[in-house]
């Protein structure tokens, strides 16, 4: 019976996330969902306690680095990177779409894929319309780095962060291990995107009279991004939780920039934070009562090489029925038992198998299907086709990379 | 004679300057360029991919608006390429399903070769390919650049 109302609670919280009721707005649902678990006796108070005490560092990285991205967008940093990639295309297609790979790669690993869909994306393709290309092959481009680009920190996407606790790792180790994967999904993608829009990509010219705006670069956010990160390396040395670098950044850079203070709390989006944690909660609920046992038993218990891309697919499979953020949640706590080298064989599957749907899962494609039956205005054809190309070598090769890095380093 | 021309980014230059110089005086022209609306949503509205965001959209004018001033932009600067008399038409959308609409009562539809660089199917993008096979109307395929020579085609091993 348990199993079956965690189940259920479990179902509804990831149903309203995807449906995105006005009437059922998904914090409310995973919050009530949360506290129903434990009025029903289905996870006892001191279960959900320790839930929350497990996460929460994690939801307070989150929210400040939050805050640290929309601070930079404040100083003006997109718009900054727009001109910037808009000088170093030099008129050409194909170098415009060098310079969004260099800065969609570096906003994803320093900022969080959150930042590169949000702030940069929007950015890329008003970059490309202003000079006068297709912005098709450079938003879909930015759109898959979001996900590719972001296995390199334990910052990159939430997902590692997620993980970064539960698989014992420094940030430094964390980082070398997924540098090789890393580097890997972007050639892979580099490729394929090249060979996929070349009749765009050999087009000459530009519109590189135009002039672009050219704002000047945002020194001081930059600087405080650069220490930042600096901090995230000698957080472990130094014995500092990363949290307190991240929530560092983010203070100094809103002294900076001031922002009003409710537009600090808007920007840190605590409706999203009230989601996770309730997610985890309904999650550890659901673990207790079964989910764990049936996800351990479809999982390999080793760190072989076939092991972890079975683990790097299932977590991709999984990533698409249930949306990557759940599927983080329920298959951390059973891979970390096998070490650090599943956790993160988990984050490659997790993290590039959004790539497959441009909603971020088959489960809301599907959704969307059903309820937008009408609606012939989005063409997903040729972003799933794109993603059908470079997901699976993806998952492979950087699995093989993980594979090699945990062996040498 | 009504002719369309199909004004897309990098490829308009040379399609508008072999119709203008391939076109009767009497023709009645007109341009139509397509945004397409999927590109603009994905770029737009990626928060909706991440499950349980809601971000609210950046300030600065809404790429919309952006991409109805670019599309703008380009039809003028082909007029006046054209140097003649023409309608000019911005639609958004589906982009082949929109110019296909716009070739409904057109006589002739004048379009680009928009792929690779070389002679084969590959010469044309999966737009370009989808309106010259469902035109309802004649149709001229143009190269923009020079085309390429007959050594480009690329034969089977056994025919090299």
């Amino acid at each position: 019976m348990s199993e079956a109302v965690a189940l259920v609670v479990l179902g509804g919280c990831l149903l309203a996330a995807i449906a995105r009721w006005r009437w059922a707005p998904d914090w409310a649902v995973a919050a009530v969902g949360a506290l129903l678990l434990v009025a029903l006796g289905v996870l006892s108070a001191s279960g959900a306690r320790a839930a929350i005490k497990q996460l929460g560092p994690t939801v307070g990285f989150l929210a400040a680095l939050l805050v640290l991205a929309d601070g930079c967008r404040r100083a003006g940093m997109f718009d900054a990177l727009g001109a910037f990639m808009a000088a170093g295309s030099r008129g050409r297609p194909d170098r415009l779409l060098a310079m969004v790979f260099l800065v969609a790669a570096g906003t994803t690993a320093v900022l969080s894929l959150d930042a590169t869909i949000v702030l940069l994306t929007p950015i890329v393709f008003a970059t490309a319309a202003r000079l006068q290309t297709n912005p098709r092959p450079h938003v879909y481009a930015c759109s898959h780095l979001a996900n590719s680009a972001s296995l390199l920190l334990p910052v990159s996407n939430l997902t590692n962060l997620l993980a970064f606790h539960a698989s014992g790792l420094s940030f430094t180790r964390f980082s070398v291990l997924m540098a090789l994967p890393w580097f890997a999904a972007l050639l892979i993608e580099w490729l394929i995107l090249r060979a996929s829009f070349a009749g765009d990509l050999q087009r000459s010219a530009l519109r590189a009279a135009r002039v672009m705006d050219q704002p000047e670069l945002p020194w001081f956010a930059l600087g405080v991004v650069a220490l930042t990160l600096a901090g995230f390396v000698l957080s472990s040395p130094l014995g500092i939780a990363p949290v307190w670098i991240a929530a560092g950044g983010a203070a100094v850079l809103a002294l900076r920039v001031r922002p009003r203070p409710v537009d600090v709390v808007r920007a840190a989006e605590p409706t999203f934070l009230v989601f996770v944690l309730g997610l985890g909660v309904v999650v550890q609920g659901a673990s207790q009562h079964g989910l764990s046992s049936a996800v351990d038993a479809l999982l390999p218990h080793s760190t072989t090489l076939l092991a972890l891309l079975a683990v790097a697919g299932i977590s991709a499979v999984v990533a698409n029925l249930l949306n990557n953020l759940p599927a983080t949640l329920i298959i951390v706590p059973v891979v970390a038992a096998s070490g650090p080298g599943a956790v993160l064989a988990m984050l490659v599957g997790v993290n590039v198998g959004p790539n497959l749907t441009y909603v971020g899962s088959l489960a809301t494609l599907l959704w969307r299907r059903i309820v937008h039956a009408h609606d012939h205005e989005t063409d997903v054809g040729e972003f799933t086709r794109l993603g059908l190309r470079t997901v699976p070598p993806i998952l492979v090769v950087s699995t093989l990379a993980l594979w090699l890095a945990l062996q040498v380093v | 004679m009504r002719a369309v021309i199909w004004i897309a980014e990098g490829t308009w230059e040379g399609c508008v300057d072999r119709a203008g110089a391939m076109l009767t005086e009497s023709a009645e022209v007109t341009l139509v360029h397509v945004s397409p609306t999927d590109v603009e949503e994905l770029a737009a509205h990626g928060g909706a991919r991440l499950l349980g965001r809601h971000p609210p959209p950046p300030p600065g004018p809404p790429l919309r608006a952006i991409a109805e001033e670019e599309a703008h932009a380009l039809l003028e600067a082909a007029r006046a390429r054209l140097g003649r008399p023409a309608d000019v038409v911005a639609r958004r959308g589906k982009i082949e399903r929109e110019v296909l609409d716009v070739c409904a009562d057109a006589d002739l539809l004048i379009l680009a070769r928009d792929g690779e660089l070389r002679l084969g199917p590959k010469s044309l993008g999966p737009r370009s390919r989808f309106v010259l096979d469902h035109a309802p109307c004649q149709v001229l395929l143009v190269w923009p650049d020079p085309p390429p020579g007959i050594d480009s085609i690329k034969l089977p091993p056994h025919l090299r």
